[in-house]
This record gives C-alpha cells, sequence and structure tokens, in this order.
C-alpha cells in the first residue's frame, strides 16, 4: 500500500528559526531519509519551496485559471510529502510518527488511490 | 415445520450467535473489507437456513458456513480481479476514486479504493485457502484492535465492536443510543469504508505497542455497559433490553484471549459484579432502588464468584489500574452480600487510589460522597466543594447534585438539600431516576 505522508507546518521564514534550528532540521531530515530508503519503503521525499514560489492551476470553472499562491492559504502548509510504500497503516503512522516535521508540525497520512508508473496509470494494491 | 427442522433452526441460531464474530474476523482480515465478508457470511448464513432444516445439520457447522462465505468472497474478488485488468475508464480520476462510493461497483470499469481488493484479493483468497475448517483460528482480538485503533473515530468504536463482534444490527444499536437507525447505520458503512481504505492491519498490537492500545479496546468495551445507563430515553432502554451482557461477553472473550492482562481482567471483574446487581436495582413497583437500599439477596452470587474469580487472578500480576480498582469498589459493595454491612473505610482507601490514578469528575464525587459517609457529611460537603472549585463543568452534572443533596441533608441543611435536589432532576436524563431523585426530595423534613 502506497502512503504520501504530508507535512504541515509553518514555513521556515514565519516561524522565526534560528540557524541552530535549522541545523538540527538538516541532521533530522538526513537522517529520517536515510532511515526511510535504507528500510526500504522510500518511493519519493520532497521538501517543498515556500508558497512565495507556489503557483496554483485550476480548470474547476471551465476556463484555464493560473493564480499565484497556494490552494488554500492558511498558517500552516503542506511543506513536504513523503511517498512510502509500506504494508499498512500502522505501519505508515509509524513512519510518519519518526518524521522530525511531527514534532513541529503535523502529518497528515494519506493512502494513495491510484498512481502512475511505467506509463500508465495503476490501481495501487 | 418438522419437529426436527425446529432442531435444525434453533442450531442455525444458536451457531449465528456463537459463530458471527469468529466468522467474519477471519473472512475480513485478509482485506480488511468487513462489508465483503459481512454480505458472504450473511449469504452463508440464509443457505444454512434453508439447506440444514432439509438436509441436517453438518458435523462441523462453523466449519460449514466459512466454507460458503469463503466460496462467496473468491467469486467476489474473482470478478473484481476481472474488472480490473481492464484499462482504467473515464472518471478513474474524480470524486469516486476519492471517495470510493459503492455506487460505482456495478458499472464499467470499476474503480477507486475498492480496486484494491483486486490484487489485495488473491492475497486474501491464499489466505481463506490456507484456513483449516476444523480448527478455525480466533481472530476476534485482532478485530476490536481494529474497532478501537487511533484512526477510527472514538465515537463509533463501540457501535462498531458491538455490530462486527456480536453481529447487532444498526437498529438495535441506534435504540441503545438513541439515534436514528439512518444515522447509526451510516456512521458504521463509513467506519467499515475507513478501516479497508486506510487499510487498518487486523493484527494484535505488538507487545511494545499493545499498553498504549489496550485502554481504547477496553474503554469501548466498557461503553457498551455505560450506554445501558446513559441513554436518556426510557423506551430506547427498553428496546435491547441493555447492551451489559454483550460488554460482558465481549469483556470475557478479551480476558480469555489475553489472560495475562491484569486491566483486561479487572473490566471483566467489573462488568460481573455491576452486572450482579442489576435484578436488584428495580423495585417491584418499577422504581429506582439506590445501593446502599438494595436487597443483596436479589443480587446474582454466580455472577458476583465469577467477578471475584477474574479479580483475584488479576491482583498478582501487580500491575493496579482503573478498571481493578473499579472492580475492587464493586467488590466492597457485594460482600455486603456476605457480611450484613457495608465497609466504608476499605472503600475509602479504593476511592481515594482511583482519584489519584485517574482524577475524573465522577471518581471525586464517589469519594466526596464515601468520606461523608466516614468523616461526617460536613467533611463530605468540604471535599465536594473542592470539587466545584477545581472543576467548573461540576455545575452540569449530575451525580454531584445528587451526592450534594445527600449530604446536604444528612447535614440538616434541608433547604440546600432541596435545591440540589431540584437541580439533579433536571439534570437526569432517566425518568426512573428522576423519579427516585423526587421520591428523595419528597421524603426531606420541612423546613
Amino acid at each position: 500500500m502506497q502512503y504520501s505522508l504530508l507535512v504541515i507546518s509553518q514555513e521556515s521564514g514565519d516561524a522565526g528559526i534560528t540557524e541552530e534550528d535549522m541545523e538540527w532540521g538538516r541532521a533530522a531530515f538526513d537522517a529520517y531519509g536515510k532511515a526511510l530508503d535504507a528500510a526500504g519503503v522510500l518511493v519519493s521525499a520532497d521538501i517543498l519551496q515556500p508558497v512565495s514560489a507556489s503557483t496554483t492551476v485550476s480548470l474547476r470553472d471551465g476556463a484555464l485559471q493560473i493564480q499565484d499562491g497556494p490552494f488554500a492559504d492558511t498558517k500552516e502548509r503542506l511543506n513536504g510529502t513523503f511517498v512510502i510504500e509500506v504494508p499498512d497503516l500502522d505501519a505508515a503512522l509509524d513512519w510518519a510518527g519518526k518524521c522530525p516535521a511531527a514534532q513541529y508540525g503535523a502529518i497528515e497520512v494519506r493512502p494513495s488511490a491510484i498512481v502512475f508508473t511505467d506509463g500508465e496509470w495503476h490501481q495501487v494494491a | 415445520m418438522a419437529p426436527g427442522s425446529v432442531t435444525a433452526l434453533a442450531r442455525a441460531e444458536l451457531a449465528a450467535r456463537a459463530s458471527y464474530g469468529r466468522l467474519l474476523a477471519v473472512l475480513a482480515a485478509p482485506t480488511g473489507d468487513i462489508a465483503a465478508a459481512e454480505d458472504a457470511l450473511s449469504d452463508a448464513f440464509e443457505r444454512a437456513l434453508i439447506t440444514w432444516p432439509r438436509d441436517g445439520v453438518p458435523h462441523n457447522p462453523e466449519g460449514w458456513l466459512l466454507t460458503v462465505a469463503r466460496n462467496r468472497l473468491r467469486d467476489l474478488w474473482k470478478s473484481a480481479a476481472v474488472r480490473l485488468s481492464a484499462p482504467l475508464a473515464e472518471g478513474a480520476l474524480d470524486g469516486t476514486a476519492r471517495d470510493g462510493a459503492r455506487s460505482t461497483a456495478n458499472g464499467p470499469g470499476r474503480t477507486g479504493p475498492d480496486a484494491w481488493v483486486g490484487s489485495a484479493g488473491t492475497v486474501g483468497i491464499d489466505a481463506l485457502e490456507s484456513l483449516d475448517t476444523e480448527a478455525i483460528p480466533d481472530k476476534r482480538i485482532e478485530l476490536l484492535c481494529v474497532c478501537a485503533h487511533p484512526a477510527i473515530d472514538r465515537a463509533v468504536r463501540t457501535p462498531l465492536m458491538l455490530h462486527t463482534v456480536l453481529g447487532l444490527t444498526a437498529a438495535d444499536i441506534a435504540a441503545a443510543y438513541a439515534v436514528p437507525e439512518q444515522t447509526m447505520a451510516q456512521r458504521l458503512v463509513r467506519a467499515k469504508r475507513r478501516i479497508r481504505a486506510t487499510r487498518i492491519p487486523f493484527v494484535l498490537p505488538s507487545l511494545t505497542d499493545l499498553p498504549q492500545r489496550l485502554p481504547a479496546v477496553l474503554e469501548a468495551v466498557y461503553g457498551a455497559y455505560a450506554i445501558d445507563w446513559a441513554s436518556a430515553e426510557p423506551d430506547a432502554r427498553a428496546v435491547p433490553d441493555s447492551l451489559a451482557g454483550e460488554a460482558l461477553y465481549l469483556a470475557e472473550t478479551l480476558a480469555a484471549l489475553l489472560p495475562e492482562e491484569p486491566e483486561v481482567l479487572g473490566l471483566a471483574a467489573l462488568l460481573a459484579l455491576s452486572i450482579a446487581r442489576l435484578p436488584a436495582r428495580m423495585s417491584g413497583r418499577g422504581e429506582l432502588v439506590a445501593l446502599d437500599d438494595q436487597d443483596p439477596a436479589l443480587w446474582d452470587t454466580a455472577l458476583i464468584e465469577r467477578g471475584e474469580r477474574y479479580l483475584r487472578r488479576a491482583q498478582p500480576l501487580g500491575r493496579i489500574g482503573r478498571f481493578q480498582l473499579e472492580a475492587a469498589i464493586q467488590s466492597a459493595h457485594c460482600d455486603r452480600a456476605r457480611s450484613g454491612v457495608t465497609d466504608w473505610a476499605a472503600l475509602r482507601t479504593l476511592h481515594t487510589a482511583l482519584v489519584r490514578l485517574s482524577p475524573t469528575a465522577g471518581a471525586r464525587v464517589a469519594l466526596a460522597a464515601v468520606i461523608g459517609e466516614v468523616d461526617g457529611p460536613t467533611a463530605g460537603l468540604d471535599v465536594l466543594n473542592a470539587v466545584a472549585r477545581d472543576r467548573p463543568d461540576t455545575a452540569s452534572f449530575q451525580p454531584f447534585w445528587a451526592t450534594r443533596a445527600h449530604l446536604c441533608a444528612e447535614a440538616g441543611r434541608v433547604a440546600d438539600a432541596r435545591a440540589a435536589y431540584d437541580r439533579a432532576v433536571e439534570l437526569a436524563g432517566d425518568e426512573r431516576l428522576r423519579a427516585a431523585l423526587r421520591r428523595r426530595a419528597g421524603a426531606l423534613p420541612p423546613g
């Protein structure tokens, strides 16, 4: 089963974090990424640029709309994703709990429904 | 109807009650698809009701039911796998993939979360084929852990247990909770869909996770007993008589499966000892009888002995907990049947320990009542006032006002007692409880 661990937190610019915090973060995320990799569960990992670099695309109202900014403007934002392949929700929750961002933000765990691999969409098992 | 067919029907019903949860747990475990397992199982029971009266009861009724249900699931998974081998249909990326509406299930190119059953179904078939129908494993504890999983809404955990492990219908559960049947049915469907979609595993939590997970399981089982007292409508309360018996059954099942967990034994003891007194709780005139006024001759001595045995088994395991303490409190009350008197000093020790471990408003108010018995009403009222200072929510907590009324009456503060009874009556949900409180207020001396 494939799950996305969505990192929801304040952006570093808003949170007023110090260089010391950054150093902790770099080391913690480095260790976390390597642990996921070593366990053979990592599909992909991304820490995103700030929402100031975000552009939102929609055709929901019929015509193409491209807007600057995030989809929803909230205080806490989607700041990263870890896509992992693990047997069940307990395993996914376990990895989410180990994510460094869980200590200052929240990790939303969502199972994948359909993924695009090998040139086509697949139902995920 | 021939006499033999009556027996067969009775056998089928007995098998239904005894086996439902066991079979459902085994059928749902490989894929987490409880709804599909329910459908398959109810097909199997339907066929049993037709064929057993005609052909006789098979030598292994549970094995027979499992085989029929397994075949039904295999058919379902095979057809799902065929649908999945087709290219992804248009619309797969719209809402149906997100919320997995079952309405798409019969359409061409069925997609969405249902679909994973396709490949998981292969695993499921293998897992079910390898089952020994002569020795069906018991996975009910795994099912109970799924129902009380932290990813499941707390409010639906107890209903889900009653529904899946005991086979109670949404209508029965809705009546006990005094909510519309449709509402309860919807909550159950959503919870089952979530278990499948997020793939909550049917596993026994590891020894390291068990202490963290078990309290929610015990809480949900206790909830089945507690709704009997909490639900407001006298009519609704009469419907399933009470779910107390079901709660005891679940607790004893847990105790059989986890015999080394003291709090599991404590819960079984608590429920056995509490339920043992239910026959004395109502007078011949249908009036509620307070614990201290109950006739111990009406208590169920066999059930008390059963509760005492659980409590004795929990003690040497050396890990005290909330349910063991509550059971010990009930045990002390039940001891009046033997000794003729209530040991208030022992109760004070136990209530003090309970408040230290779990300082809920209920536990603190109960301690105040016991202190009122031991040290006199003024001492009890002092403790009660301290609770009110710490916990403003006691202003709408019925037991607080009933206790206050009782202690004020004992202290001769008649006007205060009357005012407190009035407030307690306002807050009481159960009409029989209101009537009992009014009788007590009516018995106050003038003043």
